[in-house]
C-alpha cells in the first residue's frame, strides 16, 4: 500500500515528535509513503481570507503533484485534510473552475483531472487497513484506559467536502480506532468542538478558555489523555494547557494530549519514548509510567 | 411506523435541574420531527413546550438540537435521523437560556442583530423607492436567505467561551448592509466590526456553516469581512497582522515560518505576548524541540512562490 504523502508544516516544524512517530507506524502497517516534496502549505484557511483563488491553486497543484505521482495522498493533519478537501470539492463540483485553476498550473506543466483521493492516516486505518487487520498489529491491551477523542474541526466540517455522507464511520473514525486498542474513548461535548487555536494570536482569552473547558470536561469524565489527529489543536491543548487550566481555575495541567500515530504506536508495543510522547509540554511520566505498569 | 424521541426538559417554575423524558409514539413514515413533537404535546403530554408556526422552513421558529446538533425540527424528518428506528435526541438549541423545554429565549440574539444596524444606511432622504439594479444584489441573495433560526448561533464554538461575541447571525446580517451597493456607511460599519467581540473573534471552525438550513454560510461572511475591513485600512489587529505574516510565508517560502508568524502575529511591541511565547519556547527547548530558525521549505520553492506573487497580483487588479 503506497500514498503520496503531505505532512504538512507542523510535523515538519513545531511537532517533530509527530512526524517520528508516523514514520514508526506506517512502517509497521506496511504503508509506503512518497512525500510530495515540491507541495507548498495548504494556507490553512488563512491564506484563503485574503485570496481563496491562490490558496485552491496550490491546494490543486498538490493533488495535481501526486497525479503525476500516481498516487492517493495521506495527510496527518486534520487542518490540511480539511482545507485540500476543501479545495478538491470547489474544483470538482466546478468544471469551469477547475479550468481556470489548471491554467495556471499549465504553466509548470501540470494538469489535475479532479480524480485524486485525499485521506487522513485516521481514515487509512479505517478504510484501507481495516479495524480487524489493525487489531492484529496490536501488541498492548490498553483495555482499563480511557482516551478522549479531539478530533479538530476541519476533520468534521464541513461533511460534504469531507465526504461524511458517503463515509458515515468517518464522523466516530477516532472513537472507533481508540476502541480498537482495548480502551474506552471518553463521551464528553468537546470531542468535535475547536480547540482555540486559530484565535491563539488574536484573542488568546477566549482560546484558553476552549483549552481549558475542553481538556477540563475530558478530565473530569474520566480520560486518561487525550487523542488527536491534529497537530495544530495538539499546539493548543499541550503547549497552552497549563496556562489556560490555571488561568480558568480548571486545576493542573494534568491530561497528556497524544498524536494519533502514538496511540496506534504504543498499542503496537512501541517505546512510548522512541514514539516521543516524552516531548509533550504536559508531563507525560506518569502516563508512561501507567501504560509501562500494564506492560509488565 | 414508531419512533422514539428523548426530550430534554425543563420548567423553572416547578424543577431546579433539566432532565430528559423518553417517549414512545406511532407516526406516519415521512413525518417530520416537528410532528412528532406536536402528537407528544397534543395526545401523550400537554406539558411539552415548544415554539413552531409555518412548519415549512419559512419562519425560523422551530431550531432545536437534534442528536446533538441545531436543526430545524419542520424540515427534518425523522426517518432522515432515525432510519432503523433508532432514538431520537431533542434539545433546545445551546448557547441561548432556556424558558421552558424546547422554547429558548432570544432576546440577547436580537439585541445583536439590531448592534449592526440592520437596514441600508445612506447620506440623503430618498424621494422614492431605493432601487439597487438586480446584478448589483445576486451577491447578497445567499445571505438574504437567513431566516435568523438561531441554529449558527446554538453550535457556534466562540459564543460558548464568550457570550459578548457579536456571533454568526448577526455578523451575516452585518455583511448584507456591508456589501449592499446602496448603502454609504460601510467604512464606518467595518471599523466598528473590527473591534473586540466582532470578526477576528470568529475560530473559523465551520460549525455555523455546517447547521444553517439555508446555507447562509455565517462564518465565510465573517471572513470577507476581514478581508475587506483590511481593505478599508483597518489594519491594527492581531488578526492583520496575522493574516499579513501567513500570506508573506507563503510568497517568500512557499510553506509556513511558524516561528515568525507567532512573533509578528504577537506584535513586536507587544512585551507581554512576547514573553508569553518566549515561555512556551523555552519549554519546548527543554523538550529538545527546537524551532527551526528557517521554515522547511518545498523542492522548487520558487515555482510555489511565483504562483503566490502572479495570483496576488491578479487579486489586486481586481
Amino acid at each position: 500500500m503506497k500514498f503520496a504523502f503531505y505532512p504538512g508544516c507542523v510535523a515538519r516544524g513545531a511537532a517533530p515528535e509527530l512526524y517520528k512517530s508516523t514514520m514508526l507506524v506506517v512502517d509497521k502497517l506496511g504503508i509506503e509513503l512518497e512525500e510530495i516534496e515540491k507541495a507548498a502549505c495548504t494556507g490553512a484557511g488563512v491564506l484563503q481570507e485574503k485570496n481563496q483563488k491562490l490558496g485552491d491553486v496550490l491546494n490543486i497543484r498538490t493533488l495535481a503533484l501526486a497525479e503525476e505521482m500516481g498516487l492517493s495522498i495521506m495527510t496527518i493533519c486534520s487542518t490540511c485534510q480539511g482545507v485540500i478537501s476543501q479545495a478538491n470539492h470547489r474544483v470538482v463540483n466546478n468544471p469551469e473552475y477547475l479550468e481556470e485553476i489548471n491554467k495556471e498550473l499549465e504553466k509548470e506543466g501540470l494538469h489535475y483531472s479532479g480524480k485524486t483521493e485525499v485521506k487522513h492516516l485516521l481514515w487509512i486505518l479505517l478504510e484501507d487497513i481495516g479495524i480487524k487487520t489493525l487489531q492484529d498489529m496490536f501488541n498492548i491491551d490498553l483495555s482499563g484506559f480511557n482516551f478522549a477523542p479531539f478530533y479538530g474541526c476541519y476533520l468534521i466540517r464541513p461533511s460534504d467536502a469531507l465526504g461524511l455522507t458517503k463515509n458515515p464511520e468517518r464522523k466516530h473514525s477516532l472513537d472507533i480506532v481508540i476502541e480498537s486498542t482495548g480502551a474506552s474513548a471518553t463521551d464528553y461535548a468537546g470531542k468535535t468542538k475547536c480547540c482555540g487555536f486559530p484565535i491563539l494570536l488574536i484573542n488568546q482569552k477566549n482560546s484558553l478558555k476552549m483549552v481549558a473547558k475542553h481538556t477540563g470536561d475530558a478530565k473530569d469524565e474520566g480520560a486518561d489523555a487525550m487523542v488527536t489527529p491534529c497537530p495544530l489543536c495538539h499546539l493548543n491543548l499541550d503547549g497552552y494547557q497549563a496556562k489556560a487550566r490555571r488561568q480558568n481555575k480548571r486545576g493542573k495541567a494534568d491530561l497528556p494530549i497524544l498524536h494519533l500515530p502514538q496511540l496506534i504506536g504504543m498499542a503496537m508495543g512501541l517505546d512510548p519514548k522512541e514514539l516521543g510522547i516524552n516531548k509533550h509540554l504536559v508531563s507525560t511520566a506518569a502516563f508512561i509510567k501507567s501504560i509501562k505498569t500494564k506492560v509488565a | 411506523m414508531e419512533a422514539q424521541i428523548k426530550v430534554k426538559r425543563f420548567n423553572p417554575e416547578n424543577e431546579s435541574e433539566s432532565f430528559y423524558q423518553d417517549y414512545s409514539l406511532d407516526v406516519a413514515e415521512d413525518s417530520t420531527i416537528l410532528d412528532g413533537l406536536i402528537k407528544i404535546r397534543e395526545e401523550i403530554d400537554g406539558t411539552l413546550a415548544l415554539r413552531c408556526s409555518c412548519r415549512a422552513s419559512i419562519c425560523g421558529s422551530c431550531s432545536m438540537k437534534v442528536n446533538g446538533s441545531a436543526k430545524l425540527v419542520c424540515k427534518t424528518r425523522i426517518k432522515e435521523v432515525s432510519p432503523n428506528g433508532e432514538l431520537v435526541t431533542v434539545e433546545p438549541m445551546g448557547n441561548f437560556p432556556v424558558i421552558k423545554d424546547l422554547v429558548t429565549d432570544m432576546d440577547l440574539f436580537w439585541s445583536k442583530v439590531k448592534s449592526v444596524d440592520p437596514y441600508v444606511k445612506t447620506n440623503f432622504e430618498p424621494e422614492a423607492e431605493h432601487i439597487a439594479s438586480n446584478e448589483s444584489m445576486t451577491h447578497l441573495l445567499g445571505v438574504m436567505n437567513c431566516i435568523m433560526c438561531g441554529a449558527c448561533v446554538s453550535e457556534c464554538t466562540a459564543l460558548e467561551v464568550d457570550p459578548t461575541f457579536t456571533g454568526p447571525a448577526a455578523l451575516a446580517k452585518a455583511y448584507r448592509f456591508v456589501a449592499d451597493p446602496r448603502d454609504e456607511e460601510k467604512k464606518s460599519r467595518l471599523g466598528k466590526l473590527n473591534e473586540n467581540s466582532g470578526v477576528w473573534d470568529c475560530t473559523r471552525c465551520l460549525a455555523c456553516v455546517e447547521v444553517c438550513p439555508k446555507d447562509v454560510a455565517p462564518m465565510e461572511r465573517i471572513v470577507k469581512m476581514r478581508d475587506l475591513a483590511i481593505e478599508e485600512g483597518y489594519t491594527n489587529t492581531s488578526g492583520f497582522r496575522h493574516t499579513e505574516s501567513f500570506n508573506d510565508s507563503i510568497k517568500k517560502h512557499g510553506r509556513l515560518d511558524e516561528t515568525r508568524l507567532a512573533l509578528e502575529s504577537t506584535g513586536l511591541l507587544n512585551i507581554s505576548g512576547l514573553i508569553d511565547l518566549a515561555v512556551i519556547g523555552i519549554k519546548s527547548l527543554f523538550k529538545g524541540k527546537i524551532p527551526p530558525p528557517l521554515p522547511h521549505k518545498p523542492k522548487e520553492a520558487d515555482k510555489v512562490t511565483s504562483i503566490a506573487k502572479r495570483l496576488d497580483s491578479q487579486e489586486k487588479e481586481e
